[in-house]
């Protein structure tokens, strides 16, 4: 309780207060679902695939600032991508975006990158062959 | 927007009257407590005068007070100092496992060098069984260390019990009295204390002095070495201006204390019954009724402490978690783990701890600020299973 306390972006607050894309998806392509090891929160990702790309993704999260803030902008930076493309989003490409994370919130960073890559593998094991209309 | 503090566990703001007591220390009265002259005497008696003040708060003797640089020296001196004054002997020490920092890193800096330390349960209300203290006793035991409240729940420990069995087995008995002291009834001799830890800035004082309580006879070692300050027991030029306030704050405690805790109770349990009402799958941490008459602590199921700290931020109130995420460890807070929560419901513990200024609108804008946050937070997270279906 008495430690240091970190210092959020303005970015990062914006999007803890307003979170974009929150919720669960109906009927989604691919349900990331991962457990944060170092202080135990947890993430939910859900994508909508069409034609290769993600048009969509939604989020749920149960843990910090930063944790809420990354999973939003994840879901705003996939949109648009192709599975390849979406799966070389790293953790750091997020923290960027929301103009860097104080470095003891790096790990939500990276739950929240696990979170993609988890969902995208779901919808690759569901849909083992892509389809390409 | 005017904000509202509910983090008086943390620190008090400096009451009025004792800024204004300390401020002549800083200008005309400025002398070295040391110095022979006038100035030096003007010191010398106005830390004298703020010795006593302290040592009627908690029934000692002026010369069993020993000024420090707050609390957490306080604990440590206690502990190194009479660890390091003990006979080879005697090198065990007992201890709970719900203790501040302070106590706990003294007692694992000492493991190093060689003491046995056990670390005492507590129960889901984080109370100690006195039994337990007697039964961890051995012919090696030098101390028993046992926090008088928490600083996070506010269970108020049996003190006066444990104190005798201390006394009947012939060890000393130390207390980290830092969130008691002008809050709750101290009385050191009938308690059966050697050893007590004080904070001003826990009671409208200062922050950055302190004072330990040193039964005449005891053993004990300083630990800062260099001057004749403090009866040799803590050298250095004393804080004359922090200490001077420490005494007026202490002095005005001794005043207001038991009106402040009737009136505080009352605002805290209405705090208590409108969280649990207004927020299922809540619980209230630490003892129902054994507790500080200015702490509220609950854990909030789903949500996680930071978040809910930022958010009530936003709203202009100020409040604290025993969340992993604020931890420098990212670990969950070991009292709220040693009463047997889980590491979720730890995630999810709000502390919000009342004081001198706090109101009855304040209370009334928290219930129904939190109740906003939470719902919102609840909607965003996974573990949350829409009401509806299942029993609210
Ligand atoms: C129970 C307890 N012990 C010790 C301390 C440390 O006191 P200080 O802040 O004066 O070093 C605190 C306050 O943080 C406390 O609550
Ligand atoms: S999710 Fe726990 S520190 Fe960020």
């Amino acid at each position: 309780m008495s430690d240091e306390q970190p210092v959020y972006s303005e970015k990062v607050m914006e999007h803890f207060r307003n979170p974009r894309n929150v919720g669960e998806m109906e009927s989604p392509d691919g349900i990331g679902h991962v457990g944060n090891p170092v202080c135990g929160d947890i993430m939910e990702l859900y994508i909508r695939v069409v034609d290769h790309v993600i048009t969509d993704a939604r989020f749920k999260t149960f843990g910090c600032g930063a944790a809420i803030a990354t999973s939003s902008m994840v879901t705003e930076l996939v949109k648009g991508k192709t599975i390849e493309e979406a799966l070389e989003l790293s953790n750091r490409a997020v923290a960027e975006a929301l103009g860097g994370l104080p470095p003891i919130k790096m790990h939500c960073s990276v739950l929240a990158e696990e979170a993609l890559k988890s969902a995208i593998e779901d919808y690759l094991q569901k849909h083992p062959k892509p389809d390409s209309a | 927007m005017n904000r509202v503090y509910l983090d008086y566990a943390a620190t008090t703001p400096t009451h009025p009257d004792v800024v204004q007591a300390m401020l002549p220390f800083f200008g005309e009265s400025f002398g070295n407590a040391s110095s022979l002259y006038s100035y030096g005497r003007e010191a010398r008696a106005a830390i004298t005068a703020a010795r006593s003040s302290v040592a009627r708060l908690i029934g000692a003797d002026e010369d069993e007070i020993v000024f420090t640089g707050g609390g957490t020296e306080a604990d440590n001196m206690a502990l190194k100092g009479i660890a390091f004054a003990a006979d080879g002997k005697y090198n065990h020490i007992i201890t709970t496992s719900i203790e501040h920092h302070a106590v706990l890193g003294s007692c694992e800096f000492l493991e190093n060098l060689g003491f046995h330390v056990t670390y005492l349960p507590v129960d889901k209300y984080g109370l100690v069984a006195p039994d337990d203290v007697r039964k961890a006793i051995t012919d090696n035991t030098l101390v028993i260390s046992v926090m008088h409240a928490n600083n996070e729940v506010g269970t108020i420990q049996p003190i006066a019990e444990i104190g005798r069995i201390a006394r009947d087995a012939g060890v000393y008995f130390h207390t980290d009295a830092v969130q008691t002291a002008g809050h709750v009834p101290i009385a050191v001799n009938d308690m059966g204390i050697d050893l007590l830890s004080v904070s001003a800035h826990k009671l409208y004082g200062p922050k950055g002095v302190g004072a330990l309580f040193v039964r005449t006879g005891t053993r004990i070692s300083p630990l800062i070495h260099g001057g004749a300050q403090e009866r040799n027991r803590r050298a250095g030029t004393e804080n004359l201006a922090g200490i001077v306030g420490f005494g007026t704050a202490a002095e005005l405690a001794r005043g207001t204390m038991t009106e402040e805790a009737t009136v505080l109770g009352t605002l805290r349990d209405r705090l208590i019954t409108g969280l649990l009402e207004r927020i299922p799958e809540a619980q209230l941490n630490g003892h129902p009724t054994s507790r500080l008459p200015n702490n509220v602590n609950v854990s909030i199921d789903y949500v996680e402490g930071e978040s809910m700290l930022l958010h009530l931020d936003m709203e202009g109130i100020c409040a604290s978690t025993g969340s992993a995420c604020t931890s420098g460890s990212l670990e969950p807070s070991h009292v709220l783990l040693s009463m047997g929560l889980s590491h979720q419901l730890a995630h999810g513990s709000l502390r919000l701890s009342l004081g001198k200024w706090t109101t009855g609108e304040d209370v009334e804008r928290v219930l129904e600020t939190l109740q906003e946050i939470v719902s919102k937070l609840r909607a965003m997270s996974p573990l949350y299973k829409a009401p509806g279906r299942s029993a609210q």
